[in-house]
Order: structure tokens, then sequence, then C-alpha cells
């Protein structure tokens, strides 16, 4: 019950008021869309790849601070890097947000990142971190539409809602 | 549980004559401390807490009552089958039917309602017919009517509200047809708390022919139900919101009306007699009690509704009405809040957004607080889609809040708009 005390540090807090590489892009080589129907998150992303590097990244959606300070972040921190090395991240999140990956004692490249492995202790948050990881991975997959319900969501699972 | 409670003299607040503090005792769980403070439980629109009454009720019933019903001679079976009918008894008392075989037990409301879709709507409704139902249903009375309509062809017409959430009634006078069959219709909203004119809609529909099904899940607990002065053809409503267990629900139904139905679900219990040439159903209301039933969970509901009627529904109508105005003038008094849901009939909902805050960072940021609220579209997406909002945060009242807890959740807002400011 410690995760929501941590989670909403100021970087968070500060990527949320003032999201960085928000809005659009004028050359995009892949993009998607990632959507979360149980809480009605959306956001768009747009990438322009030179070669195998993300030259350039943008997004812009409507969501909870936690969903849009991880996009803002992702965008900070894979900006420049490879397809691999953002596919790297990707995974590394994905693990960290649900508990899969302890990032104090295993190796990892997330940096400021593990900001966000408070939301393991907050189930019903999980996927709002992990929404902008799963679009980018949509997005150089070459996949328009992405929702955290789809079949093929490696984190589907069910969030009561009655 | 102290009896006199409906003399009590002492008096909290000059609005409400009921002090919580004499019954909060009665709840264990509201003792909690979750992350640290005092527990702030104000979801029980979603599911209410259980005294220790009905905690203790369901003890002595499977510590020394318990066995099968309608079934065995041996005397706990007598035991039991007399408690689970006593159950009966008391819902019948408490919703003021006619007859205690108008009294079904269901798995909740949600289970009611299906019953009603297949006894009732798979058999009396057909291709061209049409479903009146409003924007402020819960999912659980839209979807099964949207199978139905599936299945047979059926349409579905639906009541639009105004802008602070309340039916808009000429509309549905006006959605009436030669082949209206049905209306469903939420007796309180469970998104914005709207109390909706039934009694006067169930006269309107009837005068053309056509039986109402009201959803109570959100009104059973707030305000006296009586089905007969309504004059509704069915009512349902669920036992966990009622200070009962989970797993247990009512649907009401006018005895003419259960019996020309078809069974829901075929087993054990529902019959008279069966060969494999021909099955006779049993008589109402064993005819939509298939298998063993939920006995501990009914009889738990007994002694909530006992309970309940102990403190006097209209007096707990009257604190939690207290506490909604005085938590509603609390929150519009405060800058960046928008109340969602301003109708002038409300019970003990309160739902509403803060300027630039996600509801999801509401909720766990006043959980963080020991504030249980709920955040989300509260099972009722068309009502959020007509107020333009993803989701709502939704504080919801029982008789056991106090005034003190709406100073707690304004308090708790203050700090998220401090935290996002």
């Amino acid at each position: 019950m410690t995760g929501s005390n941590s989670l909403y540090q100021e970087v968070i807090l500060d990527h949320n008021r003032k999201p960085r590489n928000y809005g659009t892009l004028e050359q995009v080589s892949h993009h998607a869309n990632g959507h979360n129907p149980l809480c009605g998150d959306h956001l768009s992303l747009a990438l322009n790849l030179d070669g195998e590097r993300i030259a350039a990244i943008a997004f812009e959606g409507e969501s909870c601070a936690i969903c849009k300070a991880s996009a803002s972040m992702m965008t900070t921190n894979v900006k420049g890097k490879t397809r691999q090395e953002a596919e790297t991240l990707v995974q590394e999140f994905r693990d960290m947000a649900t508990g899969q990956l302890d990032t104090a004692k295993q190796a990892h490249h997330l940096g400021r990142l593990t900001v966000f492995a408070g939301v393991r202790d907050l189930p019903t948050r999980v996927k709002c971190a992990i929404l902008p990881w799963h679009t980018l991975h949509a997005a150089l997959h070459s996949v328009a539409d992405t929702s955290t319900e789809s079949e093929s969501d490696p984190m589907h699972a069910p969030i009561g809602d009655a | 549980m102290n009896m006199n409670m409906n003399q009590t003299a002492l008096k909290s607040h000059p609005q409400s004559a009921f002090d919580p503090a004499s019954i909060r005792a009665d709840f264990p769980i509201l003792a909690l401390r979750p992350n640290g403070k005092p527990l702030v439980y104000l979801d029980n629109a979603a599911s209410s807490q259980m005294p220790q009454q009905v905690i203790d009720r369901l003890v002595r019933y499977q510590t020394s009552e318990h066995a099968n019903i309608h079934r065995a001679v041996h005397t706990l079976s007598e035991i039991a089958t007399a408690e689970y009918e006593e159950a009966r008894r008391k819902l019948a008392r408490f919703i003021n039917a006619r007859e205690e075989r108008e009294v079904i037990f269901t798995s909740g409301t949600t289970d009611a309602i299906n019953l009603a879709m297949h006894g009732f709507g798979r058999k009396f409704i057909g291709a061209g017919d049409e479903i009146i139902l409003t924007t402020l249903e819960h999912h659980s009375n839209i979807v099964p009517w949207q199978m139905l309509a599936e299945e047979k062809g059926a349409k579905i017409r639906v009541v639009p509200i105004n802008d602070a959430g309340e039916l808009l009634i000429d509309e549905y006078e006006g959605l009436f047809s030669e082949r209206t069959r049905l209306v469903g219709v939420t007796h309180v909203s469970n998104a914005l708390g709207s109390v909706n004119p039934v009694k006067r809609m169930i006269a309107f529909a009837h005068a053309r022919g056509v039986p109402v099904l009201v959803d109570g899940a959100q009104a059973a607990p707030h305000m006296q139900v009586d089905v007969q002065d309504l004059d509704c053809d069915f009512y349902a409503f669920s036992g966990h919101k009622l200070c009962g267990p989970t797993g247990i629900g009512v649907l009401y139904g006018k005895a003419a009306q259960l019996e020309r139905m078809q069974p829901y679900k075929g087993g054990g219990d529902m019959i008279l007699s069966v060969t494999f040439e021909k099955t006779t159903y049993n008589v109402i209301p064993q005819k939509f009690e298939a298998g063993t039933p939920p006995i501990a969970a009914a009889i738990g509901l007994g002694a909530a509704v006992d309970y309940l009627s102990a403190i006097g529904i209209d007096t707990i109508a009257a604190h939690e009405h207290a506490l909604l105005a005085y938590a509603a003038a609390k929150l519009a008094r405060m800058p960046g809040v928008r109340l969602i849901g301003t109708a002038a009939d409300k019970a003990a909902v309160l739902s509403f957004a803060l300027e630039g805050v996600h509801p999801h960072d509401v909720g766990t940021l006043l959980n963080q607080d020991g504030i249980a609220v709920r955040t989300g579209h509260h099972c009722a997406q068309p009502v959020m889609q007509r107020f333009k909002v993803p989701a709502t945060t939704r504080a919801s009242f029982a008789f056991y809040n106090t005034l003190a807890e709406v100073d707690a959740l304004a308090a708790g807002i203050a700090n998220v708009q401090k935290v996002f400011r």
C-alpha cells in the first residue's frame, strides 16, 4: 500500500504538467493510437525513423497523469535510440510495472523511468503506465491501433468495473 | 444494536437527527486504518459494509443450522428451510410485497434482471417489438435487453436526460408506440444519484398496457420501497448494497407476471416431476430457484433488513440526505470542482470532476488518505458520454457515514489539487 506514496513524485507531476515531445511530427514513418477503454485514456504516437534509429518522436492525447508522464518520459528516453534499444526498454518497463523486474536488484536500462516502479503495488493503475510503451511497440511493428483490452495485448487482464 | 435508535436524542448536527456514532461500532471494518489513516468509506454505491449482527447471523447459521433446504426430513434441513423461508418473508415485508412467493432469490440485481429478460422477455418480446430504457441505466439494465433485442429483432428506445441528470418525462411519454412491450428504468441512478419519478412512469406505462421493471439496486438501501404503491411489475435489488452478503439479491415480480413467465434456469427444486418425456415445473417462487440457493446469504440478507428496519429506513434516508446536502454544498464552493448530476431529487451519490486532474489520479491520491471512493465510468458509459467525461470520481454515502467524513473528503480533494497545482 506504499505505492501511491512514491508514485506521485515531482518528476512525474512535472512531466504531466509540461509533457515533453507533445504534439505532432511533420515527417512520420511509424505511428499508432493507444486506447484504454476502461478509463478512456487514449494517446496518439508518431515516430520518424532514420534507418534503425528513432530520429523524432511525438505524442498527444487525453489521459491520467501517470499515463501522460509515462508517455512524456518514454519519448525523451527513446529519442535517438535504435529500434532494438527501444524494444528492450518496452520489455523492461513492462516487467518493472508488473513486478517481474526488481530494478533494485536486477540489471536494466531504465534510468529515471524507475520512478514508475510504484505502480506494481496498484494493479488498477499498471495499464495507465504501460499504455504509452504498448503503443510504441505497436508503432514499431506498424500496427495502427492498439488497446489495453485487445486479445494481442500481453497485459490483457480484466479489471473490475462494477 | 441499540434498539432505541429512533428515539436517540443525540444530535451531532442540526441537519440530522440521527447520530451515526451510535451504530458505527456495529461495523468492525470501519475501524480499519488503510495506509495508516482512519478508513473513510465512501464507496457504498458499489457495496456497503456489514454490521456484526449480520456477521453473527451468518456464523450462527453455518455453526448450528446448515443443511440443504426443501429436501430432507431431518431436523437440520427443516431448520435451514424454515430460516430460508423466513428470510423470504422478511424481504417481502421490507418492500411491502403482497405475497411472499413474489420474492425470488437471485444472486444479485444483474441476475434478477437476467431472470426477467429470459423469463419474461424471451417469451413475450418478439421481432419489431420495442423496449424502453433510459440513459441513466447501469450496464446491467442495458446489456441483457440488447442481447434479447439482437436475438429477437426487437428495438431499444432510450429516454434522454437533461444537463442536471434528470429524465425528460415528456420524451419518455413520446417513446411509446403500439409495439412497446416493456419499460426498464432505474429507481436511482448509480452514477449520478438522480431519483427517477418511477411511480408516475409506471402509471403512464400501465395506462398503455406496458409492464415495468425497476432496477432498485441503488434505491433499496436509501429509501422506503413499496412495490404495491409503485405498482411495478418487477423490482430488482442486491443484498450486498443493503449491508448483507454478496451473492444474494431479489427479483420481486407480481405473482400474475411470474406465473406466466418461463423458467430461467433448469434443475433441481424448480420442478414438480421429471421424466424424460415431460417435466412439470414447480410453482413460484421455486420455479425460478433451480439448484441449491445461497441459503446462508439469504438468511444473512434477512438479518440485514432487520437491522436496517430497526434503525428505520426513513431515519437512514434523512441522515443520508443531510450528508449529501452538506457534501454537495461544500464541494460546490471549492474552485475547480464540477458536480456531475445535480438533479432536484437525489439519493446518496455525489459524482464530480476536478479541473485538470483525471479521476484515476484523484482516486489513487484519496486512497493515500484512507478515503475510498469509486473512479471510472461506474458501468454507466451512456451517462459519461452524455456529460462528455471519460469518468468521474464518485463519493457515495451510507447511514454510518458522518459529516466529519465529508470534511475529510473535502480536505482530501484540496490535497489532490495542491499536488497537481
